[in-house]
């Protein structure tokens, strides 16, 4: 058993992550399990609060506790539980390791510092390298992520960058210490399309260059179709469908799923009908639902769904899985 | 002969807001030219889709186009009334007949007030109905008009999801029975589930009470599916209009073709055989902008000429407007 996980970069199990707040427990992430190759591109789609962030910031041992409890499971990265590991040793791991880009590229650097300075940081801390060294690479980095002059720009501030230069700076950062895993949550979300193309396209070169897994967070379909391998889709803490990429959006079995993709206007096509849209709203995360916590949105609701909540389980033998007691070809029980 | 004229003129639209220096004695030194000289009209009953990135003016355009913001210049026609010489009840007349949709149904929505009050706030300016019984029987069908229980108008906004508040910014809208309204983003904070229903609530009024929307928004495929015609926005000037269909599948400017190619398609093996235009570069600063063609810069078709003069904006096919020197 031991080696069997041993496989995989990162393998999570049965993540639970609680908040205890004023209005009572919020049930973010409900014990959710998946792995990530390395080298390969894992999506995680879902809607805000599905808890798609809150399950990375938990791996990483980020969410502010309280209020933020870890109720339970592992996240073994090589091997080794990182939901074990004290504070120090996730230092080690965080940046070297696994390095995290954020929404916002201006609220995630330091407004008073330089740009050289906030990239040689972790060069001085993690790589033990001396300041010559580090702003060397620091302009490798820059010049990598497609910043030009970036002798000259290690000495500005992040004001002087635009959104999408921000945003690189982010990723060129991240890069520094070479890591073998790099969670992005929904970093072109605050971008405009042609940036966003631009990011999507420096993601995807560099991780080929450098053969980093990523992890990449979004609420966007069609992000997604250009550059993962695999897919999640989360919805109120749980993993309703995992599939590979092309699986997904050719063959989507979880009414949810589905509902998402047609509820999706196309750039490429004429319009031929209304969008389909979901009724209702995401359920309250402050208590565990009963059955399944797409049941009262869903169209191909049986009494079953209603009483008891659907494990993940295959629907093939090529990894697509689903949490579903319905069929949804043959409105059947599975 | 008015029945047949647009709803909405706009001839030459420019805003202009001043940039000063020094603290006491302000000096004008320059000028974002935010909005510089754009034109369209939208018909009765028609969706015009304004589309661009960030900064390119379409929020601005929308303001100034209500004469929420004072234009610098140009003519603003919206149902035979002159926006920017009206004054008193005429002007009161415009407000009633335009109203606004905001993109954050956070910040929109008084979070003091309770929904009554929101909703009612248009009733009470233009004096439409005399007593508060009939106001409060005007919210109630208001609520109801928008999906929400009438039930809930003594509610607060924090009460209420994204998507719900967006129902009260369109009911609040309603109110005065207006003929236009002008859409700034209302989907672009709401979650894809949400944002089908405010789209479908949106499409259902329109045919219901005839609306005329000006659809200012960023999402590429919500435009073309809400749209009737696109208009297209780059730093301040319209470089492209046409019908939906004909822009999505032959557009002519290279700024519209590679925004258009940026757009993200949920299909994997369609999204990754297609070539995309990635544009180098960000948008540069309304204060001074490029000269000649305002894209040249970026524009993988640009020569001397494009530099030095300014295209015009002329029609191409029928309904098909373009300013560009190499469509």
């Amino acid at each position: 058993m031991e080696t069997a996980s041993m496989e995989y970069l990162l393998e999570v199990k049965n993540l639970r992550t609680l908040f205890h707040t004023p209005e009572g427990t919020v049930f973010a992430v409900n014990g959710i399990s998946f792995h990530v190759d390395e080298g390969e591109t894992l999506a995680i789609v879902g809607e805000s609060g599905c808890g798609k962030s809150v399950s990375m910031l938990s791996i990483l041992q980020l969410i502010p506790v309280p209020p933020g409890e870890i109720a339970g499971g592992s996240a073994l990265y090589r091997g080794r539980d990182l939901l074990k590991n004290s504070e120090r040793e996730m230092e080690e791991i965080r940046g070297q390791e696994i390095a995290m880009i954020f929404q916002d590229p201006m609220t995630s650097l330091n407004p008073v510092l330089t740009i050289g300075r906030q990239i040689t940081e972790t060069l001085l801390t993690h790589k033990k390298m001396d300041q010559r060294a580090a702003q060397k690479r620091a302009v490798e980095l820059l010049d990598m992520v497609g910043i030009s002059d970036p002798a000259q720009r290690l000495s500005d501030y992040p004001h002087q960058f635009s959104g999408g230069m921000r945003q690189r700076v982010m990723i060129a950062m991240a890069l520094a210490c070479g890591p073998s895993l790099l969670i992005a949550d929904e970093p072109t979300t605050a971008l405009d399309v042609t940036i966003q193309a631009q990011i999507v396209e420096l993601v995807t070169r560099i991780r080929n260059q450098v053969h980093m897994a990523v992890i990449w967070i979004t609420h966007d379909l069609g992000v997604v179709a250009g550059i993962a391998d695999r897919v999640l889709v989360m919805y109120a803490g749980y993993i309703v469908e995992t599939a590979k990429v092309t699986d997904l959006y050719e063959n989507p079995c979880h009414p949810y799923t589905i509902a998402l993709l047609q509820a999706l206007p196309r750039v490429d096509r004429r319009r031929d009908r209304r969008l389909k849209s979901i009724p209702g709203a995401p359920p309250s995360l402050l208590m565990e639902p009963l059955g399944c916590p797409f049941a009262n949105r869903c169209e191909h609701v049986i009494e079953h769904c209603r009483e008891s909540n659907p494990p993940l389980l295959p629907v093939d033998k090529k990894n697509h899985s689903i949490a579903c007691w319905v069929n949804v070809r043959t409105g059947k029980p599975r | 002969m008015t029945v047949t004229q647009p709803l909405v003129q706009v001839e030459n639209l420019t805003k202009h807001f001043p940039v000063t220096r020094g603290i006491v004695f302000q000096r004008k030194v320059g000028a974002v030219r935010a909005v510089d000289g754009i034109s369209f009209s939208i018909e009765r009953g028609e969706t015009l889709g304004l589309v661009g990135e960030s900064g390119c003016g379409k929020t601005t355009a929308g303001r100034t186009l209500l004469g929420l913001y004072p234009a610098s210049s140009g003519k603003v026609t919206i149902d035979g009334h002159d926006v920017r010489t009206a004054r008193g009840s005429e002007m009161l007349e415009i407000r009633r007949d335009a109203q606004m949709i905001f993109q954050d149904p956070y910040a929109s929505l008084n979070p003091r007030w309770t929904v009554h009050s929101i909703v009612s706030e248009p009733l009470r300016v233009h004096h439409l109905f005399k007593t508060e019984s009939e106001r409060v029987d005007r919210v109630q069908e208001l609520m109801g008009l928008v999906g929400l229980s009438g039930r809930l108008i003594n509610r607060f906004p924090h009460e209420f999801s994204g998507g719900q508040r967006q129902r009260i910014g369109v009911a609040r809208a309603l109110a005065s029975n207006p003929k236009f309204i002008v859409c700034d983003e209302p989907i672009s904070a709401l979650d894809v589930s949400i944002q089908a229903q405010v789209v479908n609530l949106l499409e259902d009024l329109q045919d219901r009470l005839g609306l005329t929307y000006l659809f200012i928004a960023h999402d590429l495929s919500m435009v073309r599916h809400i749209c009737d015609r696109v208009a297209v926005m780059y730093l301040g000037v319209i470089v492209e209009l046409a019908e939906r269909n004909e822009l999505y599948e032959h557009p002519l400017h290279p700024y519209t073709k590679a925004l258009l190619s940026s757009v993200p398609i949920p299909d994997p093996k369609k999204d990754r055989a297609r070539r995309r235009i990635i544009l180098a570069g960000d948008v540069p600063s309304p204060i001074n902008p490029p000269s000649g063609c305002r894209f040249h810069p970026r524009c993988p078709l640009a020569d001397l000429t494009c530099s030095r003069d300014i295209p015009l904006w002329r029609l191409t096919a029928p309904g098909h407007w373009v300013a560009c020197h190499k469509a």
